[in-house]
């Protein structure tokens, strides 16, 4: 088992993302993670679901998503093979701000986003290790809130969907 | 000035003419009054078939697609109408049998309201559609109706359904129709890469014991010729897959049988012994394989395939050409040296001989008092035409008619072969036999599949479609039995079954109907049924507990095929 980045790039039709998630769900492969949104190219919309499974269930899944009809073009990456990002959100009440809060922000290079009567927001940006670690940090300060997204990732190889649509 | 606008309803009618559509197979219902009102005026253009059942209206749709080669247009309504449809959905998809399905939907004001005869018929049909969509508006109608066709029928073929709102279809608009030439998204023919071609040719040239198998691709591709000239020029040995039968006659001097759980003995055997296995349009589907660990594992395997999903899908090949056959084939001809196989097609047809007298001669002629399943298809085959159209339920009896029907041309086999459809097969004759009213069409159905499907000897009646019904009646859901008596230490668990009067049945639907339970009358009354001008229903009382050889069970491993 490997952790992998199922990267599509789909016309933005309606119940295309329920048509992909059909096939994840007929093999039993659990979705830990996915984000959709507009690509760079115009219509093109990019989903990106992360999976952990066997390289030989993950191959067929590609495969059979790009025999959807709206789906253009799927691949499948590695952890090494993508630069990949994911940001977290955590809630904390305004009676937890004490200076060692102030170092663990610093610490973990995240920030205060915005700061209400009852509670601050921190975001912070990395991978799911990394967030999860400061999660467990601000246990202590009495956490409200917690919200992580999906992980949005970009392939190191070159080639490009633009170069794809061109063919 | 005349407005030019027509409704949605009359666009949906008008845009199944522009498709050249023959036939619409269907029901009606309140979501979909407005098209069958706009159908009305439109009879001189198209025919409709009323079915009794909407899961009869999609089998006989797929009948008449993969006898004809074209779409089939299946009309339903919405709620429990479009529900209907779905097994025909799932069936069409694994078989790959284009379908235009058009169903209709409430309002969209009312659409997640839980109103009336509303059910997510999009959500639903997902899963068994190659594309679904559904149209609210009227100006969507006509492009929807045309991207359907064109993804119906391109590629691997499959079903689409098109889901319209009842306003969609009262709605005023403009009609324009523009055949679907591509979608962007969706490339159905992949170029042939000549480098593949190569190594394949590389691969065949270098074999010692190679060995072909055929299934429906050829067909759907139109590759028969293509097949042909590939073997003549190779002298390789061929067999072909349940939907494959056909794509080769089986007079050809290089055909070797059928593969699968109740296929030919030599087929299955000697798959393990060639040295490169050429798969031609087939998916290596669990009932060819068996036990996928212990499959050609000695061989090299060459696919040929459309479809990109299917490579190494269940069996790794050395080399895979992904096209259409029509294209590879001729390419791969011109590089593979002419070449004859002799001794390597002389060990088929010497376990052939070990099948004839295990099997075969029991089942073709048999010594005891009842009556085989085999020897019905035996006489069948003295009296059809080389193009009868044999169309089959699931079961025993689907086993068994295709072992010993002589299949002499292409898509005159028609089953429901990945789904296992009961109930298939006696709707799916009736649009097979509409598809062309001169070739004979068989139906051979049992005495359980037909009961699933029997209402629709009511549109063969009032079709007046010639179709031959054969009920192989043994008063059992036979397959289950075997099995039963087989692997679960005959513990015939609800499988026997008290049946009807069949022939009053059938007699009820104005159909010349006969009951056969002796050898005697067998012969005389199936060249009487063969040669007689309309519909007609025979049953034959087949022996109980006959079961069907040979037989790889479930787990087991091609070369573990057993002839008794």
């Amino acid at each position: 088992m490997n952790r992998y980045t199922v990267s599509l790039f789909t016309e933005n039709f309606i119940g295309i993302l329920n048509r992909v998630t059909l096939i994840f769900t007929r093999r039993g492969v659990n979705i830990d993670a996915l984000t959709a949104s507009e690509s760079k190219e115009d219509g093109v919309h990019r989903i990106t679901i992360e999976v952990t499974t066997t390289e030989d269930q993950v191959i067929q899944i590609v495969k059979q998503t790009e025999k959807i009809i709206d789906v253009i073009k799927s691949f499948y990456y590695l952890d090494e093979e993508v630069v990949y990002q994911e940001i977290a959100l955590y809630k904390i009440p305004i009676s937890s701000l004490d200076p060692g809060l102030e170092k663990v922000i610093r610490q973990y290079n995240a920030r205060i986003i915005s700061a209400e009567k009852e509670f601050v927001v921190i975001e912070m940006t990395g991978h799911k290790e990394d967030t999860k670690a400061l999660l467990e940090i601000l246990q202590d300060f009495n956490i409200l809130e917690f919200a992580r997204s999906g992980r949005v990732a970009v392939a190191k190889p070159m080639g490009t969907i633009a170069q794809y649509l061109n063919n | 000035m005349k407005d030019s606008r027509i409704r949605g309803a009359e666009i949906v009618i008008k845009s199944l003419v522009a498709e050249n559509s023959e036939y619409i197979f269907g029901y009606p219902g309140g979501a979909i009054m407005p098209v069958y009102d706009a159908l009305y005026d439109y009879a001189d253009q198209i025919k409709h078939v009323l079915t009794r059942h909407e899961q009869g209206a999609i089998h006989a749709a797929q009948g008449y697609a993969r006898v004809s080669g074209r779409v089939g247009v299946c009309i339903a309504t919405s709620g429990p109408g479009a529900t209907n449809l779905i097994t025909g959905l799932a069936d069409a998809l694994i078989d790959s049998t284009p379908l235009v399905c058009i169903t209709g939907q409430v309002a969209s004001a009312l659409l997640g309201t839980d109103a009336f005869q509303e059910t997510d018929v999009v959500g639903f049909s997902m899963p068994g559609t190659k594309w679904n969509i559904q149209v609210r508006r009227v100006e969507d109608i006509a492009p929807a109706i045309a991207k359907g066709f064109h993804i119906a029928g391109t590629g691997r073929p499959g079903p689409v359904l098109i889901d319209i709102t009842k306003d969609a279809q009262n709605a005023l608009g403009e009609f324009s129709y523009v055949p679907c030439l591509g979608i962007r998204s969706y490339r159905p023919y992949p170029v042939v890469n000549m480098s593949e071609i190569e190594r394949a040719a590389e691969v065949i040239n270098k074999a010692e014991r190679p060995y072909v198998v055929f299934g429906q691709g050829v067909v759907i591709g139109t590759a028969e010729a293509e097949l042909k000239a590939f073997l003549d020029k190779t002298g390789i040995p061929a067999a072909c897959t349940l939907l494959g039968s056909g794509a080769l006659s089986e007079d050809h001097p290089l055909y070797v049988g059928k593969l699968g759980m109740h296929g030919n003995y030599a087929p299955n055997l000697l798959t393990n012994k060639c040295d490169v296995l050429i798969a031609i349009g087939m998916r290596f589907d669990d009932r060819v394989t068996g036990d996928l660990k212990r499959y050609a594992k000695q061989a090299k395997v060459v696919h040929l395939e459309l479809d990109n999903a299917e490579i190494d899908k269940n069996v790794r090949c050395e080399v895979s050409v992904l096209a259409d056959c029509k294209e590879s084939l001729p390419l791969l001809t011109a590089k593979v040296n002419e070449n004859n196989h002799a001794d390597w097609v002389s060990k088929f047809r010497e376990l052939e001989e070990d099948e004839k007298s295990a099997v075969v001669s029991l089942d073709l002629s048999p010594t005891k008092i009842g009556l085989t399943m085999g020897e019905v298809i035996r006489y069948i085959n003295e009296f059809k035409n080389d193009n009868a159209v044999l169309v089959t339920d699931v079961g025993q009896h689907q086993m068994i008619a295709w072992r010993y029907f002589k299949y002499k041309q292409t898509r005159t086999q028609i089953t429901s072969g990945g789904l296992g459809t009961m109930g298939f097969s006696l709707p799916a004759a009736l649009g097979a036999q509409l598809a062309d009213v001169n070739r004979q069409v068989v139906c051979v159905v049992g005495d359980g599949g037909i009961q699933m499907t029997i209402q629709e000897l009511g549109t063969i009646m009032q079709t007046k479609a010639p179709v031959k019904v054969v009920l192989l009646n043994n008063d059992f859901l036979g397959m289950v039995r075997q099995w039963q008596q087989l692997f679960f230490d005959k513990r015939y668990s609800f499988t026997e079954l008290d049946n009807p009067d069949f022939v009053k049945i059938a007699e009820a639907y104005n159909m010349k109907a006969t009951k056969v339970s002796e050898r005697g009358n067998l012969r005389d009354t199936v060249a009487e049924m063969m040669s007689h001008q309309g519909p007609y229903f025979l049953e034959v009382v087949v022996e109980k507990e006959d079961n069907v050889f040979p037989m790889i069970p479930t787990g087991c491993s091609v070369e573990e095929v057993r002839l008794t």
